[in-house]
């Protein structure tokens, strides 16, 4: 079954979405990311999904859930690098992840991580 | 005929001239056809011209009636005509009726090609105003400005979010300024259409400022009870952008004194890290 790497950078982790997630890829990730922060006690989370090319409510929700988990295994979230027409449609679907901070790009999203891990 | 509509002002008797001796042509031999089904392939020729005719009156501006009468001023030589060749009154009674049931469609058919070719332009000129009124124009390194003028609906709003999403991943711009000076009345759906297009580039990680806010527009948003809290509002494209600056870690500074000869005088500052 295909997996969604995640990387270990310093105290981040880096998330990088290359394909189009369905489901129960989603459910994957986010057994697989709150255990690696547990294991790894990460203080932040880089999520890249400027790769994927179609969300539903159920990706955006795992995406805001994930987020939810990882703060509250005191570990930051940022989403980095989401599509124009993706930013859309969750928007249309009601749902515009007040929880998750965002950045345009990985190297704006790493320069955030480390801001509020030195704050 | 030329006489019934014409209109000096908006097209030359020369060209007029040209047009009705054209129709002419095309309707005798399409009549001599014997054919009065106005879709058949003889009358062919007949709706191409009438085609030309009415697309062209449209743009010059003159009116359906001014356009249809190109073809009921036909009615009056024609009848004059029958009424000199054919002398017996049963046969008078039934020239008559064929010729005016057909120029009668004729007319019809030019009123509504001419109706077709106003909604045509009207479509167009629509389509050419949403794409002329929504620009995203880059003030700084980092910060796009969009200036919104005229009202905002639905389609409008599309058009304005994909275009400032679209220039956020061109740029890379973390701060994207609204300005709705020019837009002349907010109501709960504007406002909505605003709110809508911030989270959008929110979630592309890039945040907004919402400036132009004049003070009667501020009134009717807290009147409405639009919660505006998420969003940074400033009253000017100014203040919003001396914010944005100061976010960018940017600041104007004044090098020297004003340039000599007010109105032509140069910008006085410039941007420095």
């Amino acid at each position: 079954m295909e997996r969604i790497p995640i990387l270990k950078m310093g105290e981040c982790l880096l998330v990088s979405i290359q394909i189009d997630m369905h489901d129960r890829l989603a459910l994957q990730l986010q057994d697989d990311l709150t255990q690696r922060i547990a294991e790894t006690s990460a203080r932040g989370v880089l999520i890249d999904i400027s790769a994927l090319e179609m969300v539903d409510s159920f990706i955006g929700r795992t995406l805001g859930n994930i987020a939810a988990m990882s703060r509250v295994l005191d570990a930051e979230t940022v989403v980095v690098g989401m599509r124009p027409a993706v930013a859309i449609t969750l928007v249309e679907l009601g749902m515009s992840l007040q929880g998750v901070r965002t950045a345009l790009d990985v190297e704006k999203g790493m320069a955030m991580l480390a801001a509020s891990a030195h704050a | 005929m030329q006489n019934v509509a014409t209109r000096r002002d908006l097209m030359n008797e020369a060209e007029l001239q040209r047009q009705s001796r054209e129709f002419l042509t095309a309707f005798t031999r399409a009549a001599e056809s014997g054919s009065t089904d106005l879709h058949a392939a003889v009358w062919t020729p007949v709706r191409e011209l009438l085609q030309r005719v009415s697309s062209s009156r449209a743009q010059q501006g003159f009116s359906p009636s001014e356009t249809a009468t190109f073809i009921f001023s036909l009615k009056q030589p024609i009848f004059t005509q029958i009424r000199r060749t054919v002398k017996d009154a049963d046969g008078l009674a039934s020239e008559t009726w064929a010729a005016t049931t057909m120029l009668d469609a004729l007319g019809l058919y030019t009123t509504e090609l001419f109706q077709k070719n106003r909604e045509e332009l009207i479509i167009r000129q629509q389509q050419e105003m949403m794409e002329l009124s929504t620009p995203v124009v880059t003030l700084s390194e980092g910060v796009l400005a969009l200036p919104l003028i005229g009202t905002l609906d639905s389609a409008r709003t599309q058009v304005v979010m994909e275009n400032l999403l679209q220039r956020i991943v061109d740029t890379g711009s973390a701060i994207a300024i609204l300005d709705i000076t020019g837009v002349p009345t907010v109501d709960t759906l504007v406002a909505q259409h605003l709110l809508k297009t911030v989270a959008a580039a929110r979630l592309m990680g890039a945040d907004c400022i919402i400036s132009g806010i004049r003070p009667q527009i501020a009134q009717t948003i807290v009147h409405l009870g639009v919660d505006l809290n998420t969003v940074t509002t400033k009253a000017t494209l100014a203040d919003a952008f001396a914010v944005a600056l100061r976010r960018t870690g940017l600041a104007i500074t004044r090098v020297g004194p004003p340039a000599a000869g007010g109105a032509r005088s140069r910008a006085d500052g410039e941007a420095k890290a």
